[in-house]
């Protein structure tokens, strides 16, 4: 495993250097196609997104609130398969005719697909087009040492996740963060939150004590005024079913890709600021 | 061969585990702590014990089937009246014994999922029984095809919501009570349906449905004289199977046969099969078999029996399965309905359409078997639920009468 050459590390470090914090956005994959797709990581990337996590479509996302459920549902029905999105980030880095990115690039998926393609080789697919890291919001820290032994082989990031109920857990989860740690705001699935009642001093107070690898705040950032009022917790900040919800509400993929570029400069301000 | 059932953090064989959203750890954590000291405790035992006698009615009665014995021509059926119990069904078991570990955990809401309506309208009952808020999440598609049960989980004070999510069935119904569970984790308990889900929740509701077997253990030895030859029992996510079989897995000469649901036969698509179809893969928070295609999507499953219509099987049947203690058979809905109807006939019984599948594989087996081996049949639920829509698949016009 070479530490210095994945991307997502390359760019945190870049960024703290900077005095910057990183921006992540999430779209989902094949919504409403695999074109559209490659386009909005393209645009995104020129709005001031410093990584893009790809949520692969799935028939089950019980992490999901009802925005990108119904992203899936949409993805599903245009045979999103894995090896077509395996295709889509080699595409994203090495297409001559296109252009072309080496923005950290990260799948977030359920195990099972992983445990079907055969995890051996999905983690050799990864490193070989370019994905670098995997979140698995159904695999907890008790059960992710078969990933976590792939992920390691390969040098791709297993990114773990803390939740504000993880308690205790926190100090173990942290300590062996790697890629970035993904800071789960407050209780519940993805999506819109008119606001926060979690203690964010004391959370991210637990993380910053034993956290290994930057923090990234995600689950129900949708505006720039949300972005001022968590930025100064954490090393970056995750938006998702705000950005999948414009998509779904353009009228075409001309439409999304304006619109979508619109609102992550708006947040990339919202976090420069 | 001795099957050690002891597994560490919940696991039978390489099935099971706890797969699910950070979120929910902790909570997983405690309740495995709590039920850990519940367990044994005799003062917990003592209270689901006299819930289980005064509430519930049980034992339930063991009856001798003797005119379907005769009719079929072979081995002595009887039948496990898990029918009688209070609201009908085995479901009553798993669900006091989860809402008294919810009273006790200071808990003052729970949620569950449901399918046709039997585990939602018995952890309703209980709710009210103990006065706990309830929510149950029921897929639309179920609220359908059992309006009358949506009614009932209503009367009994509890709020049904329809699941409009994937294919809108019982799966759909888990997904739904877990993104729930997630956002109301610290004040709701998840009264799960099945021996499935992430552990603790396969073991301690075939601890709580395993009083079946072990009822059947005494009441066989004082009607019979010994031990039955097979246990027979229809398997969605597998909790009446697991408490009729449980007791028994020691007894290496009792032949245990789980039922899946062959809905419109195995070779086309509409089925739920999940073991003889299946393969091996993790959703609904466990490592188990699951009706998949190969980039691990859940696929659409049917079944004529919305308790039967699920796509995965509890992980310590996989085991089971796998370790070739138990064994997997399947019948159709065909089969099923005359199996209703033959039961109706005579023994004057009309059994869930859940149960009719056991029953159906045991009009194919008891014939090749001799009259002095004994099969055991969990009749887990009655059939009034069904009565409608076996009309409508005999194509029945019931306003014609």
């Amino acid at each position: 495993m070479n530490t210095n050459t994945n991307r997502i590390d390359k760019k945190f470090q870049q960024k703290l250097a900077q005095g910057k914090k990183a921006l992540i956005t999430f779209v989902t994959a094949g919504d409403p196609d695999l074109d559209t797709t490659r386009r909005l990581v393209v645009a995104m990337e020129d709005a001031g997104a410093d990584l893009v996590e790809l949520g692969v479509p799935y028939s089950d996302p019980i992490a999901e609130g009802p925005v990108i459920q119904a992203a899936n549902t949409r993805a599903l029905k245009n045979d999103v398969r894995i090896d077509r999105l395996f295709e889509l980030v080699s595409d994203l880095r090495t297409n001559p005719g296109k252009k072309n990115t080496d923005i950290p690039l990260v799948f977030l998926l359920y195990v099972n697909c992983i445990l079907q393609y055969g995890k051996a080789k999905f983690l050799d697919q990864c490193q070989e087009k370019g994905v670098d890291g995997l979140i698995i919001p159904d695999l907890p820290y008790e059960e992710s040492e078969e990933i976590a032994e792939e992920a390691r082989r390969t040098g791709v990031r297993l990114i773990r996740l803390v939740a504000p109920s993880s308690a205790g857990r926190i100090e173990t989860i942290a300590s062996h963060a790697q890629g970035f740690l993904y800071c789960v705001s407050s209780l519940g699935v993805t999506g819109v939150r008119s606001s926060f009642t979690t203690d964010f001093e004391e959370f991210f107070g637990r993380i910053n004590r034993f956290k290994t690898a930057p923090s990234a705040v995600g689950f129900g950032i949708s505006s720039p005024e949300q972005v001022r009022e968590l930025k100064r917790h954490c090393d970056g900040m995750i938006v998702g079913s705000a950005i999948v919800k414009k998509i779904a509400e353009s009228g075409s993929p001309d439409q999304a890709i304006a619109s979508v570029g619109e609102f992550v400069r708006n947040l990339r301000r919202a976090l420069d600021e | 061969m001795r099957i050690n059932h002891t597994k560490k953090r919940g696991r039978y064989g390489i099935f099971g585990g706890q797969y699910v959203p950070e979120t929910l750890m902790n909570a997983l954590l405690e309740l495995e702590e709590a039920y850990e000291t519940y367990r044994t405790d005799p003062e917990f035992q003592r209270e689901l014990s006299r819930l289980f006698a005064e509430y519930a009615g049980r034992p339930s009665l063991l009856y001798y089937a003797e005119k379907l014995t005769r009719k079929l021509g072979g081995a002595k059926i009887y039948l496990k009246r898990e029918d009688l119990n209070h609201t009908g069904s085995h479901k009553i078991n798993n669900v006091l014994g989860q809402a008294l570990l919810a009273v006790k955990m200071g808990k003052k809401r729970v949620i569950a999922e449901t399918g046709a309506g039997q585990h939602g309208v018995a952890t309703a009952t209980a709710a009210a029984l103990f006065g706990l808020e309830c929510k149950i999440f029921m897929g639309r598609e179920d609220t359908e095809r059992q309006a009358l049960n949506v009614f009932r989980m209503n009367l009994l004070g509890a709020t049904v919501q329809a699941v409009d999510s994937g294919t809108a069935t019982l799966k759909d119904a888990v997904n739904e009570a877990m993104r729930e569970w997630t956002a109301r984790v610290n004040d709701t308990f998840y009264v799960l349906g099945s021996v499935m889900g992430p552990h603790p929740y396969p073991m301690m509701v075939r601890d709580f449905q395993s009083i079946i077997g072990k009822e059947v253990k005494e009441q066989i030895q004082l009607q019979a004289g010994r031990l039955p030859d097979c246990l027979i029992a229809c398997v969605g996510g597998g909790s009446n199977a697991m408490g009729l079989f449980y007791p028994f897995i020691e007894d290496q000469e009792v032949r245990m046969i789980g039922v899946e649901a062959a809905g419109k036969g195995i070779d086309t698509p509409e089925h739920a099969a999940t073991i003889t179809k299946g393969s091996v893969g993790v959703f609904h928070g466990m490592k188990s078999y699951f009706l998949q295609d190969d980039e691990g999507q859940i696929m659409p499953v049917y079944s004529i029996s919305a308790g039967l219509d699920y796509p995965g099987i509890g992980p310590e049947h996989a085991w089971l399965y796998d370790t070739g203690r138990a064994e997997y058979a399947c019948a159709t809905d065909q089969e099923a309905v005359e199996a209703f109807q033959l039961l109706a006939v005579t023994e004057g019984i009309i059994p869930a359409i859940e149960s009719a599948h056991a029953i159906a594989h045991a009009v194919k087996l008891a014939p090749v078997m001799s009259s002095d081996q004994i099969i055991v049949i969990n009749l887990s639920g009655r059939g009034d639920k069904d009565v409608a829509q076996i009309a409508e698949y005999l194509e029945v016009a019931l306003n014609e009468y």
